[in-house]
């Protein structure tokens, strides 16, 4: 039996199963034969589509922290939060850290990573060389991915919403909105990012 | 089916690419190339217990302590959920207790479970296993929204005398206990539930 070269395998990273990447087509997606774990999302050209979504979420992002978030109003007094005093709620006391948590939960992680897919895509898009530490980039943008939590947080704002529902009434801020579409707009980024091809692309020289 | 250590490499875990097996570093997308070891479940239980012992104070101490005319209140996860449904919020109450009770405690159980079970002949149940391991990968980190539910309610609920909420202790261990399961689960290696112990000792 002849020996592919190790340069052309796969290894499933679930499972461990070794598969022939000239034998996973150039459109399709390849899964993994054992386990099913999807190994490559080949999608042509979709490095702009990455950057422009990454851009446009960085900008909601930074229009959703500084623009009211919610209003709260019962008899007579009226409150209103942005994001940043949402995640500023635990600062005094003991619970001070949980508020630079929930912060960069929330706002800095997701910033850090579409700054990151910018970082690493923006060369490659218009067939340069990668900059310099894109390597460690992008592999800090695929590793901060459990931890960005935007999407939690906009169902967190549902669930408070009916909670206050009974004491007072609540309006919904351009930040609510813009977190909305900043979710949709991450989610869209989601399905055109394609690990295998950015690797690929990032090693050649 | 030949696997990567079967052939004497090892693969990335992080990008695929696959590297002689005395390989320390991915040449390609430069993560730490991890050999398929049970030695890695350490770290595994190291989170595990850590993130069981902050989920006792999350429970025991109050999440939210509400002022209103009346009075004031504490509520704990459990005081939450109930006072949800005794104001008939049937949903919002399920959400809560899925997410802050039941999604953790099953990942305890889940990850526990799925570490025990590494060495145990279990290749017919390995599809089973991994696609457990990616429920609890996938779902653990929305038992986040309970945290964000305090802090929403806390920063907004701030109506002087009328009504006023402030965060309680348990906000913080509940936070850790999520975070910690959260790694404990990323620190456990799905190739592992692939190896019986007949392979344990290399190709
Ligand atoms: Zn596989
Ligand atoms: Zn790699």
């Amino acid at each position: 039996m002849q020996k592919p070269p190790i340069d052309q395998l796969i290894a499933c990273p679930k499972c461990d199963a070794l598969h022939h990447a000239r034998h996973l087509g150039e459109n399709e997606r390849a899964a993994c034969a054992r386990c099913g774990t999807l190994l490559i999302t080949p999608r042509a050209r979709s490095f702009l589509h990455v950057i422009a979504l990454s851009f446009t979420a960085m900008i909601l992002m930074i229009a959703a922290v500084f623009f009211p978030f919610l209003k709260i109003s019962a008899q007579g007094f009226s409150h209103a939060s942005s994001v940043f005093e949402v995640a500023m709620a635990f600062s005094d006391g003991l619970l001070a850290p949980l508020s630079l948590a929930v912060l960069m939960l929330i706002v800095g992680l997701p910033i850090v990573r579409f700054g990151a897919l910018i970082y690493t895509l923006w060369p490659l898009a218009n067939a340069r060389p990668a900059w310099p530490h894109a390597r460690r980039v992008f592999r800090l943008a695929e590793e901060l991915e459990p931890w960005a939590m935007a999407e939690i947080f906009i169902i967190g704002t549902g669930v408070a919403l009916v909670k206050i529902g009974g004491l007072a009434s609540v309006s919904l801020g351009p930040a609510f909105w813009a977190f909305c579409a900043l979710i949709i707009v991450n989610a869209l980024k989601n399905a055109f990012l394609s690990q295998w091809t950015i690797w690929d692309a990032i090693g050649q020289k | 089916m030949q696997t990567a250590r079967d052939a004497g490499l090892v693969g990335c875990t992080r990008c695929g690419k696959v590297w002689p097996a005395q390989t320390r570093e991915c040449g390609r997308c430069g993560a730490a190339l991890k050999r398929v070891d049970t030695a890695g479940l350490q770290a595994v239980w190291a989170w595990w217990f850590a993130g069981l012992i902050f989920y006792i104070p999350a429970n025991l101490y109050p999440m939210l302590r509400t002022s209103t005319l009346a009075g004031n209140q504490q509520n704990t996860i459990i005081g939450g959920v109930i006072e949800l449904i005794t104001h008939h919020s049937y949903f919002v109450a399920a959400v809560v207790f899925v997410a802050s009770v039941v999604i953790p405690v099953s990942k305890f159980i889940a990850i526990a479970y799925l570490a025990l079970a590494v060495g145990n002949e279990h290749r017919a149940g390995a599809h089973r296993h991994l696609h457990l391991f990616e429920v609890v990968e996938f779902i653990g980190r929305w038992s986040m929204v309970d945290v964000f539910v305090v802090a929403i309610l806390s920063a907004l609920v701030q109506l002087g005398a009328v009504v006023s909420i402030h965060p309680g202790p348990a906000a913080a261990a509940f936070a850790l206990s999520v975070a910690l399961t959260m790694l404990s689960a990323q620190s456990f290696d799905p190739r592992l539930i692939w190896r019986g112990p007949a392979r344990t000792t290399g190709p």
